[in-house]
């Protein structure tokens, strides 16, 4: 694949409170189609997923990093240019684990979350999951199959939002069956 | 003058034969739409917090709020500002409104002159009001439940009304 010179910043740039607004908008959507949190849950995972797996190569091409020698290089990646590209916040690594294949991402400041408030009833809903989507989906289109969850979170209490990811295999290429 | 209007008049001296105001109570509501509540408040001086007929006045208050909101609408369509000032008065009881972009129309009841008190109370409640609307699990004209927006009313109460 061949990589682009990095372009400058898309000037068609759309206002934060615009896409907080249309996040918000589709997720109460889904939770008066589905009304059972769990569902809802597993939806937003999947709308993550799908935009993870299209956003790599965007990020890819604009970024112009090289592989990453190892997990901890893919964490510093992942919160210091991928997150900053997306949505303009940069979230902390912490919490490795002794084996080094867990680490935490804290976010303070959520462009998702601006403004809402969970409705009574409905404690279970992750309404940041779509994120945890997204890096499981980005991640592996590099190769990398990760779980990620959401241990803490704003809306819930907590005073940082808090997503934990976990390196579970790296991916080979599969030859698609009929080559050689 | 509307007959209902008239009516909710001779009811409301009717009751004051039976017990008496002091002064220093607010009754706020949050009119939607449908000329249904959305939201109430009210602010009594400590003296008269354990009136035990306070659910009377609760319903006349309600009375009254309703039959004021002819005047609002008529008097929103004459001013630029959404602050309204006083638009009726009934008895010993003052109506104040506030009319938000969006047509809700905030009614305040209250028995002693307080224009400025009122006035900034009202616009902090507006700029409240606007952050309760961005929630996307909130549908306008909906009663609002958050308690986030209770302490926030209570709060502006306090801090303008009942100083």
């Amino acid at each position: 694949m061949s990589r682009q010179t990095a372009r400058p910043t898309d000037s068609r740039k759309v206002s934060a409170e615009l896409f907080t607004l249309t996040y918000g908008a589709l997720v109460s959507q889904l939770l008066k189609d589905y009304e059972n949190d769990d569902d809802v849950n597993k939806q937003l995972e999947k709308i993550g997923y799908n935009i993870g797996i299209r956003a790599i190569e965007d990020f890819l091409a604009r970024s112009n990093v090289t592989r990453c020698n190892d997990f901890r290089e893919t964490a510093d990646v992942i919160s210091k240019i991928a997150f900053k590209m997306f949505l303009g916040i940069s979230p902390a690594v912490t919490n490795w684990s002794p084996a080094g294949d867990e680490f935490s991402l804290l976010i303070e400041n959520n462009p998702l979350t601006d403004f809402v408030e969970l409705p009574e009833g409905h404690n279970k809903l992750n309404y940041s999951c779509v994120l945890c989507g997204a890096l499981k989906g980005a991640l592996e289109m590099v190769q990398l199959e990760v779980d990620v969850k959401i241990v803490q979170d704003q809306l819930k209490g907590d005073n940082v939002t808090e997503l934990r990811v976990k390196f579970i295999k790296r991916l080979e290429d599969a030859i698609p069956a009929g080559e050689d | 003058m509307t007959a209902v209007h008239i009516l909710y008049k001779t009811f409301y001296s009717l009751y004051r034969l039976i017990c008496s105001m002091s002064g220093g109570s607010y009754y706020f509501v949050i009119v939607g739409h449908h000329d249904n509540p959305v939201f109430e408040m009210d602010f009594m001086p400590s003296a008269k917090a354990n009136d035990p007929k306070r659910e009377d006045h609760r319903h006349l208050n309600q009375f009254i709020a309703h039959a004021s909101l002819d005047l609002v609408d008529e008097q929103m369509w004459t001013t630029n500002n959404m602050y309204l000032k006083m638009v009726d008065k009934f008895n010993e009881w003052f109506v104040s409104a506030f009319v938000t972009a969006s047509r809700m129309r905030f009614v305040m009841l209250h028995d002693e002159k307080n224009e400025d008190g009122i006035k900034n109370f009202f616009q902090e409640i507006y700029e409240t009001y606007v952050k309760h609307s961005m929630n996307p699990f909130y549908e306008i004209n909906t009663p609002i439940k958050s308690a986030n927006f209770e302490r926030k009313v209570q709060f502006y109460g306090r801090k303008y009304l009942t100083t």
